[in-house]
């Protein structure tokens, strides 16, 4: 068999798609989540310890005896935390956004870990939980609960962010903020209420990987999904369809590159399958960044007053 | 309330700033080990003994400080210009990969001549990984930030690859580790009969040279007017791009040096465990330091201290060893609001 064919067979398994949309989950949340974050105006580049803290959160409340929807809302608490940290070191001292938020970063990703630790001191194998599971909707792919709930969100988001004044005044604060405030918006307290409407997003990124695609916490699991996030939404240019469609074109090179590498038989290394994401991020970024409209405001912060 | 920028900074202030957020994140951290039920006194006294409280504790504090030093230095001049690289941990093992395959046996040179040899070789490898993202980011406007970062995971696959397959160990029992270098490559020890090496002195001696660059040349001062002001600095006919290139050259070049330093004069090998996570607190070094040169040495030996005493103190107590990570990641976000506090004055109204 040539190589197209092989490539043909698997773009034309349902199995394929199945794994592509859950793939393309935590992507869709974190970016959705660094967007509503970008879009009034702060990079939030805690996104990659937000997701670990909700992927420890999220399994360790399920683990404690909560049912999955509670586990899914102590991410979203424990990111919403984090999120307030960022943007209260960011909003209104304006503190460097880049260093703040890699400090958020350390600090989710080693609290995560402590606690891991301090509740399981010498589990070596992972405990595991009952996870959620797929339901078949009709007409559509088995996929979970939070994978429908990922792709609603990205109608919502749309919807406030277009449709609103809350979504107008986000977008203003993050382009014109003093703008806004002339038009007798509150800066500080909408660039605040995004911060943390979106870190609760990144961190139910972070809950899917520990209560539907896995069942267990691991160490490093998160691995730079959150940052492939941050590429994504330069290339989605901030809007939420086309983040969309950016991160299911990047799960389907994914799930591609999984199934070439199967199909290669070891020939080449596994490890050269595996930079495929990161070398597309990369590429991604480059094809885009001439043309990029960042929101005008980003990584400005904004004092009253000041210039 | 209000922040209102201070017009000068007193010398005491600046000083005070790094104390005041270290005390501040020892005591927010101690809410934790309370936490675990330890009492927080008692092991915050093993974690300070751990660190320099003996003859061993102290070197070990001293050994893994030179990593810091160096991505700590590659952290503070790359922010000093507004470069920000995040890229540190990835240039660091193209700096050790080049040290294997330098100072694996392809050279049969003396050690005072090798040495040096590997070292620069180290240099570039780490500088020319952190040039690409530069490139990127002067001619296409690319954000560093993501690509630096992203590239960390490419050259950590890349090693990877080259220990299971090139550069793989025929002797090395079947582990992904790379043959060790040659003994002319070896950096010697600085006291016998412990894992301090020379590397030290070479951090030490470069943040000195850094500090003395930066204040009495013309480089220096072009890279702080980069900084400053790069649309002012460029109207002053300064080469923007070409100071950005200069600075990701020394930036990677100094992360690689930790690298190679690391893999001749603690390893002797290359394995995929060489950091753990050395590029990522030289980021919370350089910041503790306020970018200062001099100052990085201070913050790298507080952060070497605080790992090596708290694996002591684990290993005492019922604290699992990560409280280290969110002690220095604490100090990262204290040193913050401390330095705005340096720069700015709170004013009410």
């Amino acid at each position: 068999m040539d190589f197209l064919s092989i490539i043909l067979d698997i773009l034309l398994s349902a199995a394929f798609w199945t794994a592509v949309l859950r793939i393309a989950t935590p992507y869709v949340l974190g970016t959705l989540g660094e967007l509503v974050c970008e879009r009034a105006g702060v990079l939030n580049l805690g996104i990659e310890g937000i997701m670990t803290l909700g992927a420890m959160a999220g399994w360790m409340a399920v683990y404690q005896g909560a049912d999955l929807w509670t586990g899914v809302l102590a991410a979203a608490c424990c990111g919403a935390l984090l999120g307030l940290l960022h943007a209260a070191l960011t909003v209104p001292l304006g503190l460097s956004q880049h260093v703040t938020g890699i400090g958020v970063t350390l600090l989710g990703t080693s609290l995560s870990y402590f606690v891991y630790r301090l509740v399981l001191p010498q589990a070596s194998t992972p405990p595991t939980i009952e996870p959620f599971q797929p339901l078949a909707l009709p007409g559509a792919l088995a996929q979970t609960p939070l994978t429908y709930l990922a792709f609603l969100l990205v109608a919502v988001v749309a919807y406030v962010l277009y449709r609103t004044p809350v979504g107008l005044a986000v977008r203003m604060v993050g382009e014109n903020p003093a703008a806004a405030e002339a038009q007798g918006l509150n800066v500080t307290a909408i660039r605040i209420g995004a911060v943390v409407a979106g870190s609760a997003l990144m961190a139910l990124a972070g809950a899917f990987l520990t209560l539907s695609a896995f069942n267990a916490f691991f160490f490093n699991m998160v691995n730079g999904r959150g940052w492939i996030c941050i590429a994504l939404v330069v290339f989605a240019s901030w809007r939420p369809g086309k983040a969309l469609l950016g991160a299911l074109l990047f799960a389907v090179f994914d799930a591609l590159q999984l199934r070439l590498q199967q199909a290669s038989g070891g020939v080449l290394p596994y490890q050269l399958f595996l930079m495929m994401p990161y070398l597309l991020s990369i590429l991604a970024l480059v094809l885009v960044a001439r043309r990029a409209s960042y929101p005008r405001a980003l990584m400005i912060p904004y004092r009253k007053g000041e210039r | 309330m209000r922040l209102e920028p201070r017009t000068d900074t007193p010398l005491a202030l600046r000083l005070l700033a790094p104390v005041g957020a270290v005390v501040a994140a020892l005591a927010l951290c101690a809410l934790l080990v309370a936490w675990t039920g330890a009492p927080v006194l008692r092991a915050y006294g093993l974690l300070f003994e751990g660190a320099v409280g003996s003859r061993f504790a102290l070197t070990e504090t001293l050994t893994r400080a030179t990593p810091l030093i160096l991505t700590g230095l590659a952290a503070a001049v790359a922010f000093r210009a507004r470069l920000w690289n995040i890229g540190a941990e990835g240039q660091l093992y193209m700096g050790a990969l080049a040290a294997v395959v330098v100072g694996g046996g392809m050279l049969d040179l003396p050690a005072w001549a090798l040495i040096p040899v590997v070292m620069i070789a180290g240099m570039a490898a780490g500088g020319v990984t952190l040039l690409g993202p530069a490139v990127l980011k002067v001619r296409f406007g690319v954000d560093e930030v993501v690509t630096t970062l992203l590239l960390n995971f490419v050259v950590l696959l890349l090693v990877s690859m080259l220990l299971e397959g090139a550069l793989k160990d025929p002797m090395g029992m079947g582990w992904p580790q790379s043959a060790p270098v040659i003994e002319a490559a070896e950096l010697p020890k600085l006291v016998a009969r412990t894992r301090l090496h020379a590397g030290l002195a070479i951090a030490l001696g470069l943040s000195v040279l850094l500090w003395l660059v930066d204040t009495r040349t013309i480089w220096g001062y072009e890279n702080r007017a980069v900084g400053a002001n790069p649309r002012a600095a460029a109207f002053a006919g300064m080469p923007v791009t070409r100071v950005m290139l200069r600075t990701a050259l020394l930036s990677g070049g100094l992360a690689g040096l930790a690298g190679a330093a690391e893999v001749c004069g603690l390893k002797g090998y290359l394995t995929l465990d060489l950091s753990p996570g050395f590029g990522y607190s030289g980021i919370v070094v350089a910041m503790l330091a306020q970018l200062h040169p001099i100052g990085v040495v201070g913050a790298a030996l507080f952060i070497a201290g605080i790992f090596v005493g708290a694996d002591a103190m684990s290993r005492a107590m019922p604290v699992p060893n990560y409280i280290a990570d969110v002690l220095v990641a604490t100090s990262l976000l204290c040193m913050l609001v401390a330095g705005l506090l340096a720069r700015y004055r709170l004013r009410r109204g």
